[in-house]
């Protein structure tokens, strides 16, 4: 086997220092009626030439080369190359936890800088190192308000990513932890009357999503002051990052949880992503997840180092903040380089573009079909209503190599036929007039068939 | 410092300031082409909730980005520059046909929305990876969906809880070694349950014993992990699932050792109902520096109701799809399908072994743990004799009377060219020296090994004070916890702000 460093010759070298007369002996603790007494049924060891081959195949089985219109909490931003060529330096890539802070001064560094990067763009003070994703980040956001508050109950938004609520439903069941859903209103921003109404003194925390799951960008300010006011804290999922180049990030927030794959990670079909929680100063000794600190070494130099352990569960065990320990590091390494690439200016700019292209795409299919939640901004995100079943049309789109909007009746079937399209600077102007035309036609033979019908009904 | 060591020299390494202090206005690493869409008026669509400025990101230039982090990267350890002997964390090659595999386009570009239609390669590796995991530890069902192997935990957790839960009550406890990982009982609070302890015998083994008069009707579940954190196979494994399961219980396995024993025994066929693996272990995917993980969670039929959604079907036209209607599920335990990429490469790193593979793989591992052993016994104190699997635990208690501690020996191995073993775990051996070299490492590499911590013994003999100062190498000297804890800076600040 090519990986093995070891000649038969190694292995009875090896053999004959330990005292052992074959392999079996070294077995031996396991009971035989248990031992696997053949080969495993998996397939036959590939050459690497047939790997690549049997993944090339799977890989254009996958939509390999199809535009898209899908966001829903993934999407498709340009990777500068030198992520890639970064994060596969074996230093980074084959590295382990940084415990041990002396050899892994790399890791450390990069992560405290993500850390501020995270904080910069969000408006809070710190950041963590990072969590599985935006949905785990979200839950793990909410059980940290239940500690902070002492209370037990959350008050969620309709409009967060409904796999994120599936997710808190999962976490929040067995903490006994009470969800109330909060509706949204006509323009799709949370409808602040029946937060208000949903709000109790065992409310831990409201927990939203902005932009929210529709693209729209909520009012967090007036939701703070609701939430504050009854003493509940405020959690703030973001799921498309690069809205942090254009939009106010939520500042009034009490935790952030988001979900950084919109900073240079691919859509690698649902993962790995980026979760991260960033919060205040003060509620730092319940943040779940590594952080990593600045400090000096014995010559008074500057250094980093993994801190506030005491949090986590290698020391806590059953009394730590959160059962994590494994996290994103790598995908975090790629979001690092993501913003140091765009920065200040270039983040903006990137930000703009999805801007400017789902408002054109949204005033074009706004000409042919109905867009949902006028009234409120939105980021790269929006609703159309059609007439016909999104998954018809999507069916059609496919066969012009476009992957049309995500169909919303699956989690929201009171729109009806919505479907959520998103674009971003990666949406080509010929993308969303194919689109469009899609659509346009779709409509003119709903109306046409819709006609006949009324006129067979005047005929009778 | 006497000897010099044989497997590194130390060589000038470049300095590095943050990236912040690097930044200047009008530098930039990026270009967007122009926009084919009419430019709109940021003010007139976003009003108030418009961002007008982003703080104190940083404006540096490309070649300051591949320099920056390059020059950085040096200041790691990695498996790529040699033995990385931690306990418990299987840090194996990480093939790069992997990496090249999962940045194909498709996969790497697929949506996790995209229609099934198109989405039928992402499937079949799901799919492909489901059954080799399933006949590699003799288990029914598989979930892929955790993200690391706490989460794994977790997931398992929460289907032990739906399972009795389905037969009318959830139960109070779970049992959980004293030799456990620190993340067995975190998992266990997460998920409602009470931890009792489990005390280990003087062979490092469970107390069958103690087993069988703790085990009761309260009890969920044993979460077990095995070979455990000594690198010890449970020996009366089947007497433990027998009490389990006479009683009602489930036993749980942490897959975090898995490595002793793919392709040799499989946990379903010595009475396991369920366990996690972590495929940034077993299964060679890159730890990264923290992450990311995989952890997907193997069942017997009869938890497989409870598997979180969706899970991939073979549909009636032969393609493949996902099935949400699954009314007993634990439910979504993240968004999507879990870390695909992380499957491409554990399927990538299967297809690569084979079944001969495997099984040499796992005999590689445990006669390196072996020959480490032969190799040091004698030298640093080995608390228990039992037979080693694919780790080995010593302990300082020799050195220690020197007031030299396994952290101490741990820094001075940097020193000589190694990352350290696992310190200070598991609990129950007090100063422990928890390696684990895996099938990666060639006899040489080993040699060397042995000869570091031989040579450091002597030390702590001749120079205790040296060993305690160490390491002496590196650029930076052991770094001031307490400080960073009292005082956290966990961001950097302009100046004039500090």
């Amino acid at each position: 086997m090519r990986y093995l460093p070891k000649s038969p010759a190694d292995r009875e070298a090896i053999l004959k220092a330990i005292g052992a007369r074959s392999i079996d002996d070294l077995f031996a603790p396991i009971p035989a009626e248990y031992r696997l007494n053949r080969d495993l049924k998996v397939p036959r060891q590939m050459a690497e030439s047939e790997i690549v081959d049997w993944f090339r195949e799977r890989s254009r089985e996958n939509g390999d080369g199809f535009s898209t219109f899908l966001g829903a909490g993934a999407y498709y931003h340009y990777r500068p190359v030198i992520i890639d060529s970064l994060v596969s330096r074996g230093e980074f890539l084959t590295a382990y936890t940084p415990y041990q802070a002396e050899i892994s001064q790399g890791t450390l560094q990069s992560i405290f800088e993500f850390q501020t990067m995270i904080s910069e763009l969000t408006g809070m003070e710190v950041a963590n190192a990072s969590m599985y994703d935006g949905s785990t980040a979200a839950a793990e956001g909410v059980m940290m308000a239940a500690r902070l508050t002492g209370r037990h109950s959350v008050a969620t938004a309709r409009s967060v990513h409904p796999e994120y609520r599936e997710v808190l439903a999962t976490y929040a069941h067995h903490q006994g932890m009470p969800l109330v859903t909060v509706p949204f209103a006509d323009n799709a921003r949370l409808d602040l009357n029946q937060l208000d109404e949903s709000i109790t003194s065992d409310t831990a925390c409201v927990l939203i999503q902005s932009p929210n799951f529709f693209g729209t960008i909520e009012d967090v300010a007036a939701i703070a002051e609701i939430a504050h006011k009854r003493g509940a804290l405020l959690v703030v999922s973001i799921s498309e990052a690069v809205s942090l180049g254009i939009v106010e990030p939520p500042r009034q927030a009490d935790i952030i949880a988001m979900e950084a794959q919109s900073f240079g990670v691919p859509l690698g079909f649902g993962g790995p992503y980026c979760g991260v929680i960033a919060t205040r100063e003060r509620y730092v000794r319940q943040m779940p997840g590594r952080l990593v600190g600045q400090t000096t070494d014995r010559n008074g130099k500057r250094g980093f180092v993994l801190t506030l352990a005491t949090r986590e569960q290698h020391i806590r065990r059953e009394k730590a903040t959160s059962n994590i320990c494994t996290n994103q590091a790598l995908i975090a390494l790629m979001a690092n380089i993501f913003m140091t690439i765009y920065g200040k200016i270039g983040l903006r700019e990137l930000a703009k573009q999805n801007l400017a292209k789902a408002a054109y795409a949204a005033k074009q299919f706004g000409k042919r079909a109905k867009v949902l939640f006028s009234g409120a901004p939105r980021f790269n995100e929006f609703v159309v209503q059609t007439s016909e079943d999104p998954h018809a049309i999507n069916d059609r789109l496919l066969k012009h190599k476009i992957v049309g909007g995500f169909p919303l009746k699956k989690f929201y079937p009171e729109l009806g036929n919505a479907a959520l399209w998103c674009c971003t600077e990666m949406t080509t102007r010929a993308a969303i007039d194919a689109a469009v035309k899609a659509v346009a036609k779709s409509e003119r033979l709903a109306k046409a068939s819709k006609e006949a019908v009324d006129v067979q009904e005047v005929v009778r | 410092m006497k000897h010099t060591p044989r497997k590194a020299t130390t060589h000038t390494n470049q300095n590095e300031g943050l990236i912040f202090e690097k930044s200047s206005p009008g530098k930039a690493a990026w270009k967007l082409p122009p926009l084919d869409v009419p430019e709109v008026d940021t003010a007139q669509l976003l009003g108030s909730s418009e961002r007008k400025d982003l703080g104190n990101m940083p404006e540096v230039s490309e070649i300051e980005i591949i320099r920056h982090f390059t020059r950085m990267s040096t200041w790691n350890y990695a498996i790529d520059l040699g033995m990385y002997p931690l306990g418990s964390c299987t840090m194996k090659y990480n093939p790069r046909v992997n990496e090249v595999v999962s940045r194909l386009d498709g996969l790497a570009n697929g949506h996790p929305y995209q229609p099934e239609k198109v989405s039928q390669g992402a499937l079949r590796i799901l799919q492909t990876l489901s059954e080799c995991l399933m006949e590699i530890t003799g288990m029914d069902a598989i979930t892929l969906q955790p993200a690391a192997g706490a989460h794994g935990e977790l997931t398992g957790l929460l289907m032990v809880r739906a399972y009795h839960e389905s037969k009318g009550a959830p139960r109070k406890k779970i049992l959980i070694p004293d030799s456990a990982h620190g993340t067995n009982p975190a998992t266990a609070a997460t998920v409602g349950y009470a931890v009792e302890n489990l005390k280990s015998n003087v062979r490092g083994m469970v107390d069958v014993a103690a087993l069988a008069s703790q085990m009761n009707e309260e009890v969920a579940a044993l979460m077990l992990t095995n070979p455990n954190t000594l690198g010890v196979f449970e020996q009366e494994i089947h007497k433990i699932a027998d009490i389990m399961h006479a009683n009602g219980g489930l036993l749980y396995m942490d897959g975090a050792n898995m490595n002793a024993l793919v392709g040799k025994v499989r946990p379903g066929d010595f009475g396991v109902d369920l366990m996690h693996l972590n495929l940034h272990k077993t299964f060679s995917t890159p730890h990264g520096g923290g992450g990311p993980g995989s952890g997907p969670v193997a069942v017997k039929k009869i938890l497989e109701p409870f598997l979180p959604t969706p899970v991939v079907i073979t549909k009636p036209d032969g393609t493949l799809g996902f099935e949400y209607n699954r009314p007993q599920s634990v439910g979504r335990v993240r968004a999507f399908y879990g870390n695909f990429g992380m499957f491409v490469r554990a399927l990538a790193y299967t297809l690569a072994n084979g079944p001969d593979g495997l099984r040499q793989t796992t005999e590689d591992a445990v006669l390196n743990a072996n020959y480490i052993r032969k190799g040091l016994e004698g030298v640093y104190d080995l608390p228990y004799s039992t037979p080693t699997m694919h780790e080995v635990v010593f302990s300082d208690k020799v050195q220690a009377k020197k007031g030299v501690k396994t952290m101490d020996i741990a820094k001075r191995l940097i020193d000589y060219g190694f990352h350290p073993y696992t310190t200070a775990f598991p609990l129950i051996v007090p100063g422990a020296l928890m390696i684990e070299p895996t099938e990666s490492e060639s006899k040489e590499e080993m040699d060397l090994f042995i000869e570091a911590m031989k040579l450091i013994a002597e030390e702590v003999e001749e120079d205790p004070q040296m060993v305690l100062a160490a390491p002496h190498t590196t650029r930076v000297s052991r770094l001031d916890e307490t400080a960073a804890a009292r005082k956290p800076v966990l961001r950097w600040k302009p100046a004039t702000n500090q």
